[in-house]
């Protein structure tokens, strides 16, 4: 590689990641805002206005940002930067609209499912270093909501690439892959109820992911008055923040990109730059309703539950109802019933 | 090793609407001990009241507390025309029960709110706050104001209801008798509430006896003690109305979360029975109050000697008033009970072998009110001393020797 092309890719690496973290940010920021007017209007309340989330953060910036006595210090302030920055990261693997994710070639699935462990992970770690009785219960709570829903999250992803590695080969993990080959039209009658089991599974594990009622009993404000959070004050909370608003956008896109990865522009005949403009707004759209139901819907319907409860939910239940998923695609790939279409 | 931590909760928390502090013993999720200390609110309102006049302190009772605004005149008034030997007229009886009851619909339906935000159902929250505000609107329009209503005098009440002023009243209650399906239906038939409240919080009958718990707490429990219906005091006498208890709608008794909601609900309904019945029967003419020119009954008041019991049933449970008069301008003693002083206790047993997530639900299940409650605060040197069950016993039996002595 020549210097010339290497410093090209540098530079491409260096705006592209900072494009990638001022999108995730901003749109990140902008659904929550319409999040808590969608469900202030479901509540009959009017709710905040949308830009209110931006205000917040850009309120906790100017805050003073205490560290507790009894904390350590710099785990205290590195969680969070760690937290965001996985975070932004896992936008880079992921397609947005009809653009190539950056690092697209470069990793898959598997790592995406790694990279999404450790803004929990920083939130451990940030609890456990506040040394609030509230946060260690809350990382501790954390930790086994964790454990809880990654296995069946694991398993619609596995279940997925499994039934592609039967129709095309090179690496089904991968989002690429996966993307130019929507299962939604290679499978038969079992393998249809079955992804459509697998989606009900991953829209339930995305609020786990979250920390969204009714999974949200790290944060539980009423029980430990926020939890994980409750000694996080100033800068370290604003990235928190950021956190969550952009985890919602990777968790809408990995949705999106396991399940929902057509774009309009092929459909309407369109290329160049007005491709990318109706692809991009189709994926906006596409995250409006998969945030809306995956989160939004979810959380003004229900109440929170226990922490027992909540693992029995994604054990038992959910974890059956993936299994369920998974088997309906293996029969389907043996014995395929053609659908309608 | 130690397994177990402590965690605190409270004086200041979100799970609470009211400072008190609850010191748990946590062994992982589960409690393992629990120890209550109240005190935090104590504002000496009794002592404010032993330097005012008998009818200032009318107004006094009113602020005890922002949501029990009639219940503590109606035991106090009652406990005064004990001793003064009012009797008070029909009509006025009649006033009293309609705006009791109308503010045990409002309260029961604020904490059905609380309770839904205490287990993170916030949309329930507003829902139920929501079907607050017509009976808020109801009782603005016949005492001119939403909370403090300033309605109570002793011998009476302030304000009349006319017979033009009954097509709100029973508009109120058909409102209330449409939407009270939708609400019952949130609460017990959800199932996220369900998981949260069923066999969560277990006060056994037997615990309900013995550490003597009040109003829907106890009623939850099985326990068939109200003082409307035991003592029937004012014109509940007259009317239909008999102990709400769980099993009246799911048929059996548990002495849980959901039993106390199921209680509060139906109790609800109660109430609006009784303010149609009370419109039936109501006089339509008559005197409202006994004296109504304030300065001609302070002078009888201030003549009158004695003491005197009042007792209501607030929306948590009975509420006592206790006063002594001795024919001077301010009363020699005041002494008020509220019902979460009894349903302080009973917290305890329901907490035990809980988890976390439940405090917040349980403590809020008693509907506790602690502004109501919080009477006594020992600060010596600067410091908060802790009066054991001896040094109580002994300071209450001085207490009576020297009451008595008077």
């Amino acid at each position: 590689m020549s210097f010339l092309s290497l410093s090209e890719w540098g530079f491409k690496i260096v705006i592209g990641t900072l494009l990638a973290a001022a999108f995730g940010i901003i749109l990140g920021l902008v659904f929550k805002g319409i999040d808590r007017k969608i469900a202030a209007h479901m509540q009959a309340r009017v709710g905040p206005p949308i830009r209110q989330p931006f205000r917040d953060v850009a309120k906790l910036f100017i805050k003073e940002n205490i560290v507790p006595e009894n904390a350590i210090p710099w785990l205290f302030n590195l969680a969070p930067i760690v937290g965001l920055i996985a975070t932004i990261s896992i936008l880079l693997y992921l397609p947005i609209g009809g653009l190539n994710p950056l690092f697209g070639d470069k990793g898959d699935l598997i790592l995406i499912l790694y990279l999404l462990i450790i803004p929990s992970l920083a939130m451990v770690v940030g609890g456990f270093a506040s040394g609030s009785p509230y946060a260690t219960v809350g990382a501790q709570r954390e930790m086994i909501v964790m454990m809880s829903y990654e296995f069946p999250l694991a398993i619609t992803i596995i279940a997925i690439a499994w039934r592609l590695s039967s129709i095309v080969g090179g690496n089904v993990f991968s989002l690429a892959t996966i993307v130019a080959n929507p299962l939604w039209n290679n499978v038969g009658l079992l393998g249809f109820i079955g992804l459509i089991l697998l989606l009900i599974v991953l829209v339930l594990v995305t609020p786990g992911e979250l920390s969204k009622i009714p999974f949200d009993v790290p944060e539980a404000e009423t029980e430990i008055a926020g939890g994980l959070l409750v000694e996080y004050s100033g800068r370290n909370l604003a990235l928190f923040y950021l956190t969550d608003a952009v985890k919602t956008v990777v968790m809408g896109s990995l949705i999106i990109a396991l399940f929902f990865p057509y774009n309009l522009s092929p459909l309407l005949g369109l290329n160049g730059y007005l491709a990318s403009t109706v692809d991009i707004l189709f994926y906006l759209l596409k995250l409006f309703i998969v945030i809306i139901f995956s989160v939004t819907l979810i959380r003004v319907g229900v109440a929170r539950l226990k922490i027992d409860q909540v693992v029995y939910t994604y054990w038992i239940p959910l974890t059956l109802v993936g299994l369920i998923g998974l088997v309906l695609l293996m029969m389907d790939a043996r014995a395929f019933i053609p659908l309608g279409w | 090793m130690k397994t177990t931590y402590t965690l605190p909760i409270g004086p200041i928390h979100p799970a609470l609407k009211e400072p008190v502090m609850f010191e748990f013993e946590i062994d992982g999720e589960k409690i393992v001990n629990v120890d209550v200390k109240a005190g935090q609110v104590h504002r000496g309102i009794e002592w404010i009241g032993t330097q005012r006049n008998p009818i200032q302190i009318l107004y006094l009772a009113e602020r005890i507390c922002g949501i029990c605004n009639i219940s503590h005149p109606f035991a106090y008034c009652r406990a005064v025309e004990y001793i003064a030997d009012v009797e008070v007229p029909e009509k006025a009886e009649y006033i009293r029960v309609i705006i009791a009851e109308l503010e045990r619909i409002h309260s029961h339906i604020l904490w059905a709110g609380v309770a839904a935000h205490e287990v993170g159902f916030d949309s329930v929250l507003y829902l139920s706050w929501r079907l607050r505000e017509n009976v808020m609107d109801l009782i603005e329009y016949l005492t001119g104001n939403r909370v403090t209503k300033a309605m109570f005098t002793i011998g009476g009440v302030r304000r009349d209801i006319t017979k033009d002023q009954y097509p709100k009243i029973e508009n109120t209650i058909k409102y209330y008798r449409e939407n009270m399906g939708k609400l019952k239906h949130v609460f017990l038939d959800d199932k996220t509430f369900k998981l949260r409240c069923r066999d969560c919080g277990i006060l056994t009958k037997d615990n309900a006896l013995k550490l003597c718990a009040v109003g829907p707490t106890t009623r939850a429990s099985g326990v068939k003690k109200d003082v409307r219906v035991d003592q029937a005091y004012s014109a509940y006498g007259d009317l239909d109305i008999d102990y709400i208890t769980p099993d009246i709608l799911t048929g059996e008794v548990k002495g849980d979360v959901y039993d106390r909601i199921v209680v509060r609900l139906l109790e609800v309904e109660q109430s609006l029975d009784l303010i149609e019945q009370c419109l039936d029967r109501m006089p339509t003419s008559g005197n409202i109050a006994v004296e109504e020119k304030i300065p001609k009954l302070l002078a009888t008041l201030k003549k009158v000697e004695g003491e005197g019991i009042g007792r209501h049933e607030a929306p948590r449970g009975e509420v006592i008033h206790y006063v002594k008069l001795t024919g001077e301008e301010h009363p020699y003693t005041w002494k008020v009970r509220a019902p979460t002083y009894n349903n302080i206790l009973p917290w305890i047993p329901m907490l035990l072998g809980e988890q976390i997530a439940d405090i917040p639900i349980v403590a809020a299940s008693t509907d506790p009110c602690l502004s109501c409650t919080n009477r006594v605060a020992i600060v010596e040197n600067g410091k908060k001393n802790i009066l054991t069950g001896e040094d109580l016993h002994r300071l209450s039996v001085e207490k009576t020797r020297r009451l008595m002595r008077k």
